[in-house]
């Protein structure tokens, strides 16, 4: 297999997202892993972005990236106090935790290169925004306007309950 | 091209570390961050299952975008419960979270 500019890239960012995670998950202060944790977002968008998904990877970016992160980095800064750090891991917690994560990981990697999948095959091109538009309102076949519908009102009531656990009594 | 088993090798890492942070960190907000990194392998399995397999179809396509909302509202669920512990305990840690309110 050649070396082409894709793989590079994709290269460049598996090395980024799988450093962050493990840095995300192994820092000691918790400010630093929501950062981590960013950056494995963006690196999550930018393969969305080279699968040709573009509206996937904006959505991405605005709701994870841009939302969710702001209320972890606001939710850090009102629970911890400065220099706060976690404690040392003990050797035997750390053991455990590790084999099985290794395990599952061993395990699952090997299933899945063993797996035949369907043939797979890539085709270029962008996904266009009227296609999607269309499939997310539609209510006949392949239309996804009853999920989106329940969604808003999901998110309704998520809202509705955050107000009413977070506020003072 | 690039196969489709190396998105999902790194699907599959990203996944297995956010399992090892579940187990391993004591901060509920840092448990928090592990789960999030869990949906976001999940989400890339289901892209790049849309995009190699069955590229004419939107499946995988719009399982993620809702899959990226509902993971936005549990996250605001689950400060607003984190907030609220710090309130009554003064702090986050998973070792001091020993008895409820009743």
């Amino acid at each position: 297999m050649e070396i082409t500019l894709d793989l590079i890239v994709f290269i460049i960012l598996a090395l980024f997202i799988t450093v962050s995670a493990v840095l995300a998950v192994t820092t000691k202060r918790i400010l630093r892993a929501a950062t981590y944790l960013l950056f494995v977002l963006f690196g999550t968008a930018g393969i969305y972005f080279q699968l040709n998904y573009s509206f996937l990877g904006a959505v991405q970016l605005l709701i994870y990236a841009g939302g969710i992160t702001v209320l972890y980095v606001f939710s850090i800064l009102l629970t911890s106090s400065e220099g706060d750090k976690a404690e040392k891991l003990k050797k035997g917690r750390f053991a455990a935790g590790f084999a099985a994560s290794a395990a599952g990981l061993a395990i699952c990697l090997f299933i899945m290169l063993k797996h035949q999948f369907l043939p797979s095959r890539f085709e270029h091109g962008e996904l266009p925004v009227k296609t999607i538009g269309e499939a997310l309102m539609g209510s006949g076949q392949n239309g996804y306007v009853l999920p989106f519908e329940v969604i808003s009102i999901l998110l309704l009531a998520c809202m509705i309950g955050g107000i009413m656990i977070a506020r003072k009594r | 091209m690039i196969p489709m088993e190396y998105y999902l090798i790194v699907s599959t890492i990203m996944m297995f570390v956010g399992i090892y942070g579940f187990f391993t960190r004591r901060n509920l907000l840092a448990m928090l961050i592990s789960v999030e990194l869990m949906l976001n392998s999940v989400d890339i399995n289901f892209v790049v299952f849309n995009r190699f397999l069955f590229p004419g179809q939107l499946e995988g396509f719009f399982f993620t975008l809702f899959a990226i909302g509902i993971s936005a509202a549990e996250t605001a669920v689950a400060i607003a419960i984190i907030i609220n512990i710090y309130r009554n305990m003064r702090n986050i840690q998973v070792k001091n979270l020993k008895n409820m309110k009743w």
